[in-house]
């Protein structure tokens, strides 16, 4: 009896471990400084966490696909290139959708490797990462892209805009998580994401069809991936070739922070944004203390390798791996 | 019988094969399109070729060992920046100082340690917690990364020694200090991963995890080894770089874990472990140096370079594959 | 066989999984010399014995003695040092090291600085492989290896020690007739040097032509030991197979319909070649053959996972392609898969989402799967097949075998198919379970479904069967009646012996 409490206590941290975490940390960091509560402050820190949210949404339906996409970062900075270079030269009702376009196209692409061919997601996206790169800077030409006049456009609402008083990046990040959210745990298509990261093969013989599932999963990322570089390039109106570089671990570490299994078939939208928010309320909690944002660096991976050793040690039923 | 014999000869020969038709390609394409009056199969050009090659490749080197073990390493860019940050910083100490000269060596045995040290934790976490080692060094790569920041701030992390300039600066029988300890690395590993039983029980490791457990290989002593020695690597290819550049930025090595893959898998080493060759790996980090050298030759735009090594990455994939499908009656799973 | 003192002997083993006895008081005793049958129904203990012998599991209760001294086995290579080696099913080789690695596999010879001791494992490694007369030599790679080939280096593994007792799990799946030849040479070698040989298999014709005693396991128990010159087929199979599973034929009969699927002539690759057969609505219809007959493969054929490369499909008398899963389902034709955790279920997920999986588009309400349809569906299919578990909420990995393979029928038989194929319906099921699914079948068929019933086991074949297509090396070899067939005529077809194809 005494052993299946705590099998079930396990499977409540396996399953909740990242929530409780939060609220602890919400604790900490509100005692630690009162401040932290401040609803500018929270509003803050939401408003920063847009844009890798936005992306982390994406991903998770990739990693619950079963698969990796690692080239997120690079494909945002894409994104925020192309955007900004055809607001110029369309104007922005026609550079928004260009660039929906063209982002999507690089989705299909590395859907169409990752899934109809069945090639492996972490190289095929590394390779993007190094291909997509090259891509946005010959776009650019290595050059910094601005929207010459940045007073005349209505293209700052995406990111600077609000809605009823609240940030329009917040406003979108909730929109998208709510509307992905309803998507993987709501719809037909959902549940084959979850069946086809489970168990391809079995998803195979139930009649799913694998590979289009994992196409779809990647055009939602690179969907997210479009709307993660509208955000940007509306924020700050001019941007380098390189903002989203990085982005993409930092990405999947949210992802995964959120409980989402790199084997595919675990995870929901819900956690991903508790992933998300971790990320961003431990880099501003640790800033309101005083210490630099690079403290969270630190912070962020103790956070990390505990979060999956705890949910992988509750599975096992021990702490310590097995391996001699 | 055969058949399996030659497809591995010719995989083992692609790298190889590649860079000559790349040699080629830039001679003759140079002559029409460069924009400079040398040749591209300058031998001076080449030597340079090689010492640019060194910092990534011997961490590739590394990465090749840990991936035929059948793991990965997100973190030797990290690792990268904290041992040169050691390196530079500790010739700055006081009583370092006062050891003139002899705190070169002082200083290399502390960045190198720093590598073992790192290498050591992550070996440590994918033993001890079952953790895959993606997702720890996913981890370590920000926390390593956190550490670098931590030492110095933002500022970077700068000490000139002359002596020790003169030293990466220098030829010896036509190639430069860099190149040496590429070649040496390379050489060294390769007799480790062909000649010894480390290294032989690391590629069965990788092969078939099972069967090694079963013969009583114990696997995490090797995976700790392993990882302690791609951050000795690591911290060995910022030896080598920073000696000369004598100055660190918190960001630099970023996405070297990523190049370095990326030269590894060129080589043709599996991605699930337990195949692999350290030369092929050294013929992948030599292509992609002629590769991005070669698109400057003939005047393409430094960033075609991304493009083009990114494709050839997936395009290797793909070509791999089909050289494995077996028949069309094959189960479509 | 002059010596008596068994090379090997167990007492009165015991091994408890939760909620299963797995064995119960498993006594066997191994001479040095003889060829010692273990047989034994699928889930009769056979592995686990041989897990315990090996160190793998420890057991709850009993003694393994080695030349009647007890021994403590904690471990594959313990049991090495003790003189127990095994040649598993599943090759456990490394097919990128060449064959002396692979032999040496843990236990390489060192020289200084941690160095191979090339000459050393290639001197030892040629003396091993020398003994045994196979045609590679030590530096081969294993993966350029025939399977054949490869289990004997397993086998020269297992001579790197002196041998007492050397295990052989089922070790002829994969060989050619010529291969086994070898095989059985090497194993009357290993007799004339005094090694005692367990040999676990379900070939009787092995069986009886190589070993001396039969020793026969069923349901965790030791049933007893023949020897093999005295007994005969019938014998051990009834020790094997016991009161609860006869051998008795199917013996309902009721209306039968038009022919809903009809196969001519389908081949695919070397896997089978010119299948034909046919299936009405409310017949059940009985594969039988050795595993790598042929079987499932024709059945993922017909459920659109491997292309055919020749022959058609009728159902209903109207010709179809099939290309996929998707096709298959549309048509009405569902797959039971042989593999229950790898191919049926989604092991992480709940029990109505698995059950619902193959429907899950046109159970919605708008855009939404719709919750009340789904559980509605799956109460439905639980009353019907008795499905024991808490709730549907319940995730489909922590149920019992027999639980989790109703659950896999049940997701098929809510898609109302035409045709149902139902690969090794029981396998690793509980006896009660088994005649409830086998009752199942008969009922399905009743209602007018046209099944098909693939099966590694007799009773099971005879059982459910209105017809008994006996498959042998990608051909089928017979067709019987249930009223026709015999046993004998039975295991002679799938064995390749007499043969007469069936039209």
């Amino acid at each position: 009896m005494a052993e299946l409490t705590k099998q079930g206590l396990g499977r409540f941290f396996a399953r909740q471990g990242i929530l409780v975490a939060f609220v602890v940390f919400m604790i900490v960091f509100a005692l630690a400084t009162p401040r932290f509560i401040d609803i500018d402050n929270i509003a803050g820190v939401v408003r920063s966490s847009a844009i890798l949210g936005v992306m982390a949404l994406g991903v998770t339906f990739v990693v619950i696909g079963g698969n990796l996409d690692l080239s997120v970062g690079s494909m945002m900075s894409f994104s925020t290139i192309v955007v900004l270079d055809l607001h110029d030269k369309l104007g922005p009702a026609l550079a928004i959708p260009a660039m929906f376009g063209l982002t999507l196209c690089l989705g299909a692409f590395i859907g169409f490797l990752v899934g109809y061919l069945k090639l492996n997601s972490l190289i095929v996206t590394l390779g993007m990462l190094s291909a997509i790169h090259g891509l946005t800077l010959t776009w650019s030409g290595g050059k910094n892209m601005d929207i010459a006049d940045k007073d005349a456009t209505w293209f700052g609402v995406f990111g600077q805009g609000y809605v009823a008083g609240v940030p329009s990046p917040i406003v979108i990040f909730a929109l998208l998580a709510l509307v992905l959210g309803v998507i993987l745990s709501r719809t037909p298509f959902g549940r084959k994401v979850y069946a086809v990261g489970g168990n391809g093969t079995a998803a195979t013989f139930s009649g799913i069809p694998r590979a289009r599932v994992v196409f779809m999963t990647y055009l939602v990322s690179a969907f997210c991936v479009a709307t993660a570089g509208l955000i940007q390039a509306s924020r700050s109106m001019g941007s380098q070739n390189t903002v989203g570089q990085g982005l993409e671990l930092e990405v999947l570490a949210a992802v995964i922070l959120g409980g989402a299994s790199l084997l595919g078939g675990a995870g929901t939208v819900f956690k991903t944004v508790i992933g998300v928010l971790i990320l961003g309320f431990i880099q501003n909690g640790l800033l309101l203390m005083g210490l630099a944002f690079y403290a969270q660096y630190v912070v962020t991976w103790v956070i990390i390798i505990l979060a999956v050793w705890l949910d992988i040690a509750a599975k096992r039923g021990r702490l310590w791996s097995p391996i001699a | 019988m055969k058949k399996d014999s030659r497809a591995n000869l010719i995989k083992q020969g692609a790298i190889w094969a590649f860079i000559v038709v790349e040699l080629a390609f830039f001679s003759i394409a140079g002559e029409f399109l460069s924009v400079t009056d040398t040749a591209f199969m300058d031998f001076d050009n080449m030597l340079l070729l090689l010492k640019q090659s060194a910092p990534i490749g011997i961490i590739a080197l590394g990465m090749t060992i840990i991936m035929i073990n059948g793991n990965i390493d997100l973190s030797v860019g990290a690792t990268f920046a904290l041992a040169a940050v050691v390196l530079l910083d500790s010739m700055s100490w006081p009583f370092m100082q006062a050891l003139g000269d002899w705190a070169i060596p002082l200083a290399w045995g502390f960045a190198l340690l720093t590598g073992v040290v790192l290498g050591a934790i992550n070996g440590l976490i994918v033993w001890k917690t079952g953790v895959d080692a993606f997702i720890v060094t996913l981890g370590s790569m920000l926390g390593y990364r956190g550490l670098v920041f931590m030492y110095n701030g933002e500022q970077p992390t700068s000490h000139l020694n002359w002596t020790l300039v003169d030293f990466a600066e220098a030829q010896f029988l036509g190639l430069h200090t860099a190149t040496w300890f590429l070649l040496g690395t390379a050489l060294i590993l390769w007799l480790v991963m062909t000649r010894t039983v480390h290294g032989r029980n690391a590629y069965a490791i990788g092969n078939n995890r099972e069967a090694a457990v079963n013969a009583g290989i114990r696997v995490g002593p090797h995976f700790l080894i392993n990882f302690m020695l791609i951050g000795f690597l690591a911290a060995l290819s910022a030896v080598v770089f920073y000696s000369e550049s004598g100055s660190v930025n918190p960001n630099d090595g970023m996405l070297y874990e990523l190049w370095a893959i990326t030269a590894v898998v060129l080589g043709g080493t599996k991605l699930a472990g337990g195949y692999g060759s350290i030369v092929s790996t050294l013929g992948g980090v030599i292509a992609i140096q002629l590769l991005r050298k070669g698109l400057g030759h003939i005047g393409a735009d430094t960033e075609t370079v991304n493009l083009v090594i990114g494709l050839i990455l997936i395009s290797v994939l793909f070509l791999d594959r089909q050289l494995n499908r077996k028949g069309r009656e094959d189960l479509k799973t | 066989m002059t010596d008596t003192t068994p090379a090997l002997r167990l007492d009165g083993i015991v091994k408890t999984f939760p909620g299963v006895r797995a064995l119960d008081g498993v006594s066997l005793e191994l001479l040095p010399g003889e060829v010692h049958a273990l047989m034994g129904e699928n889930g009769a203990g056979k592995s686990t014995l041989m897990k315990v012998l090996g160190g793998i599991h420890q057991p709850d209760a009993g003694t393994i003695y080695i030349a009647e001294t007890p021994v403590v086995m904690t471990s594959p290579q313990q049991a090495k040092r003790e003189g127990v080696v095994f040649i598993h099913q599943e090759l456990s080789l490394a097919d990128e090291l060449t064959v002396a690695e692979n032999i040496f596999l843990g236990e390489l010879p060192r020289k200084s600085l941690g160095r191979v001791d090339w000459q050393t494992l290639y001197g030892n490694t040629d003396r091993i492989l020398k003994t045994l007369n196979v045609g590679f030599d030590a530096r081969t790679r294993v993966g350029d290896l025939s399977i054949a080939n490869q289990q004997m280096v397993e086998i020269a593994r297992a001579l790197t020690v002196d041998p007492r007792a050397v295990i052989f799990d089922e070790p002829t799946a994969s060989l050619t007739d010529a291969e086994k030849v070898v095989l059985f040479e090497v194993i009357a070698d290993l007799q004339s040097r005094g090694v005692g040989v367990i040999y676990i298999s379900h070939r009787m014709e092995e069986i009886f032509k190589i070993t001396d005693r039969i020793s026969v396991l069923r349901d965790g128990q030791y049933r007893g030991t023949l020897n093999t010159a005295e007994t005969d087929e019938e014998e051990v199979t009834q020790l094997m197979i016991g009161r609860k599973l006869d051998l008795s034929r199917n013996e309902s009969h009721h209306e039968m319909g038009d022919v809903a699927l009809e196969v001519r002539n389908l081949s695919c690759g070397d896997l089978f070649r010119d299948v034909s057969f046919t299936v009405r609505r409310g017949e059940v219809v009985g594969f039988y053959g050795l595993v790598g007959a042929g079987r499932t493969e024709i059945a993922e054929t017909i459920f659109g996972l491997r292309d055919p490369s020749g022959g058609q499909i009728l159902l209903n008398g109207e010709e179809v392609r099939i290309h996929s899963p998707q096709d298959a389902i549309r048509r009405g034709i569902s797959l039971v898969p042989e593999d229950r955790k790898g191919q049926g279920l989604i092991l992480g997920m709940n029990c109505r989402d698995n059950m619902t999986l193959p429907q899950v588009d046109d159970m919605t309400a708008g855009p939404f799967v719709s919750d009340g349809a789904e559980v509605a569906i799956f109460d439905q299919y639980r009353d019907k097949l008795d499905i024991r578990t808490p709730g549907w909420r319940q995730m489909v990995g922590n149920l019992s075998g027999g639980n989790q393979q109703k659950i896999v029928i049940g997701k098929w038989l809510s898609m109302r198919p035409e045709v149902l194929i139902v690969d090794e319906p029981t396998r690793g099921i509980d006896v009660g379970s088994k005649s409830e699914i086998h009752n199942l079948i008969r009922d399905l068929a009743a209602q007018g479904y046209a099944v098909i019933v693939i099966s590694s086991e007799m009773p099971e074949v005879l059982h459910v069967s209105d017809r008994i297509v006996a498959m042998y090396s990608g051909r089928v070899m017979r067709e019987f009646t249930s009223e026709e067939v015999t046993e004998d005529s039975l295991i002679q077809a799938i064995s390749g012996i007499g043969g007469d194809k069936v039209a």
